[in-house]
């Protein structure tokens, strides 16, 4: 990117999307919210693994995401969940099969948890922008923390093969690295793999080999490492972020992040967006 | 329930529309929606009319994040007005909105009188736009008042923009104000062509890990089924106060809930908070007020509903 394109613009309400923040590029979703069968729940230590068939859907790109609700949605913690919940999708299988990956942090994600096989998920999707191909013969390494290895899973897939970098708090959370084809793994504790951050074992590799396109997905504390690392080394990077999100398909306006072209609407403009168009991966309001 | 029950038109001011359902400003773009969704979006488009997220005059970016919060059947927001402003959505925006096939119902807000004559005077002029809808939820900078809140500003501000098109003025009236149905009458009194009610409520939520206000722009306003009760009430003051078509908002999820504000005396229902759930909420609606209208003897004021 030169100097020029750099410069800070004027800030400006609508996504500028002359040319996109992600190299990505989306699949449309068909307009209306649809029922989806569960045809298996698998837990994987502190995650669940929905599966559903989607036959209405179109095959929806790595790093895409659909918003998500049960047919019973609402009466949780707070009389909450009242909006559908963002998801990646995990997986993208053969016959219109699509897997999500979950995470119970709240009412939205408790009620999506408890879906059995044989009951709906309704979702709204593809939406957003997903990841984009490396460019310059750059090898892919994929970075993940916690739930946020999702999107990681089904790029694995399509790329036919990447390296992948995982971190996780602990050994139950740990267990999603199994969903991911040979990923070296992190724990906060040491219970298993490397003791630390995901981010010591990026730096590891990007020392020994910089001329990576870098795909990553995790909390904000751990993108903004990353951001900072790949900077560093002019090495490219493709964030996949986070942010509350009440529709996901550019109505509310709820779900801006800051970029160095101003706010964009995370859930048209992103969720995935180049690491070079960012002064910072904190999002407002995302983490613990 | 015959889900198939044809729809019935429906006169807003001198607008034909196919149904009486529409969108509340602010809840649905259209243009983001056709880049998500391709030109399924144009084949069902779910509202009756398409009316536009507020435009200033000044581009804005709006609050900073976070913008939203949920509630017990209901949403706090405090997005901010972002907008392109005026010059370029004149530019860019209008001429993707004529590919709509529905009308075109632009809403406009001002800090100041002159800033509404100039936003009147500039989309009077155009083809694409049917009716303009004033958003007189925010303060008057050189009064200091919120214009909606108080009738003198709405009547002193109708003065001025009334003469300066033919084509109808919906005034938007805020929910935090007073003494509402006045409002609505100084806007009546005013020529104004009808009213839209109700915006959001002002309401606040604080972030539980540190205590101090979770939203970016401190407080917010709640949307949703929450709100539902407070529009009715509103929807049906109002219409005992004024003669002009009334554009009921506020919490609705299905037919019945746009029935109950037009048995209160609305002519046309806005979706707002129910399209983030389903982006083709419209469509469903009209489906089941049609068909709950067409089984329905229910009657407003002893003649026989035309919903
Ligand atoms: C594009 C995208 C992709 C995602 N992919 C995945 C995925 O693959 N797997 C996964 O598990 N998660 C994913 N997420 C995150 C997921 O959407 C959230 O965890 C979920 O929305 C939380 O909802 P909840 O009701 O369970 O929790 P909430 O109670 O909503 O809590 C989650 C966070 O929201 C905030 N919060 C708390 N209360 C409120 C409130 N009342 N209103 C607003 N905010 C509040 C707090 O910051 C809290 O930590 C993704 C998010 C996005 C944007
Ligand atoms: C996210 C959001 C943004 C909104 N933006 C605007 C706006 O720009 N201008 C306006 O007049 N009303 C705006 N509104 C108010 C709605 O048009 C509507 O009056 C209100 O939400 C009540 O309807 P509902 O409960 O069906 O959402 C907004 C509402 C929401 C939820
Ligand atoms: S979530 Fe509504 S605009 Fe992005």
């Amino acid at each position: 990117m030169s100097a020029e394109q750099r410069v800070r613009r004027p800030l400006s309400a609508d996504s500028p999307a002359r040319r996109p923040l992600s190299a990505g590029s989306r699949v449309l979703a068909p307009f209306s919210r649809r029922a989806a069968r569960v045809l298996e729940r698998r837990v994987y230590g502190a995650y669940v693994v929905l599966r559903c068939a989607d036959p209405d859907g179109p095959r929806p790109r790595a790093g895409q995401f659909y918003m998500l609700a049960a047919r019973r949605w609402g009466g949780g913690d707070g009389e909450r969940p009242f909006l559908p919940r963002a998801f990646s999708v995990l997986r993208s299988g053969a016959d219109h099969e699509r897997a999500f990956l979950i995470e119970d942090v709240g009412p939205g994600t408790h009620r999506l948890c408890e879906l059995q096989a044989g009951e709906d998920l309704l979702l709204v999707g593809p939406l957003g922008l997903g990841f984009g191909a490396p460019e310059d013969a750059r090898r892919p390494l994929l970075v993940g923390g916690g739930v946020g290895i999702a999107p990681l899973a089904i790029w694995q897939d399509e790329l036919g093969g990447a390296s992948a970098l995982v971190g996780f708090r602990d050994a139950p959370r740990a267990e999603g690295a199994r969903l991911l084809a040979d990923a070296r793994v992190a724990t906060d504790d040491g219970s298993v793999g490397h003791r630390g951050l995901v981010t010591d074992l990026l730096r590891e590799e990007l020392d020994g080999d910089a001329h990576a396109t870098v795909y990553a997905c995790g909390p904000p504390a751990m993108l903004e490492s990353v951001r900072v690392l790949c900077a560093a080394r002019e090495t490219p990077a493709q964030l996949a972020l986070e942010s509350g999100m009440a529709c996901g398909f550019g109505a509310c306006f709820g779900c801006v992040v800051p970029t160095r072209r101003g706010y964009i609407r995370l859930c048209v403009d992103g969720p995935v967006v180049d690491a070079a168009e960012l002064e910072t991966a904190m999002v407002a309001g995302m983490g613990h | 329930m015959n889900a198939h029950a044809a729809a019935t038109p429906t006169e807003l001011s001198g607008i034909e529309l196919a149904h009486p359902i529409i969108n509340g400003s602010g809840t649905f773009d259209a243009i983001a929606a056709r880049r998500v969704f391709g030109d399924a979006l144009i084949g069902q488009f779910p509202f009756a009319a398409f009316v536009s997220k507020t435009v200033t005059v000044a581009p804005r970016e709006g609050n900073p994040p976070p913008r939203l919060w949920e509630t017990p059947g209901g949403l706090i927001n405090s997005i901010g007005l972002p907008n392109k402003g005026l010059r370029r959505y004149l530019a860019e925006d209008l001429p993707e909105l004529a590919a709509l096939p529905v009308p075109l119902i632009v809403n406009v807000m001002g800090f100041t009188g002159d800033e509404v004559v100039e936003l009147v005077s500039a989309f009077s002029v155009r083809d694409e736009v049917a009716a303009l809808e004033l958003n007189v939820s925010c303060p008057n900078v050189e009064t200091g008042l919120v214009m909606g809140a108080d009738p003198g500003e709405v009547t002193a501000l109708l003065r001025r923009v009334r003469p300066l098109t033919e084509k109808p003025l919906i005034v938007k009236l805020t929910p935090n104000a007073t003494d509402v149905v006045a409002v609505a009458r100084a806007a009546q009194d005013a020529g104004a062509s009808a009213v839209s009610l109700i915006n959001t409520i002002r309401g606040m939520a604080l972030d539980p890990r540190t205590g101090h206000p979770w939203l970016g722009g401190t407080t917010g306003g709640v949307s949703g089924p929450a709100v539902r009760a407070v529009a009715l009430a509103q929807v049906h003051a109002v219409a005992r106060g004024v003669g002009i078509p009334i554009v009921a908002m506020g919490g609705v999820q299905n037919g019945r809930d746009a029935l109950d504000l037009i048995m209160a005396g609305a002519t046309v229902v806005a979706v707002g908070t129910e399209s983030f759930r389903d982006p083709a909420a419209g469509t469903r609606i009209s489906r089941e007020l049609a068909a709950l209208c067409e089984n329905s003897s229910i009657s407003r004021h002893g003649t026989p509903l035309n919903c």
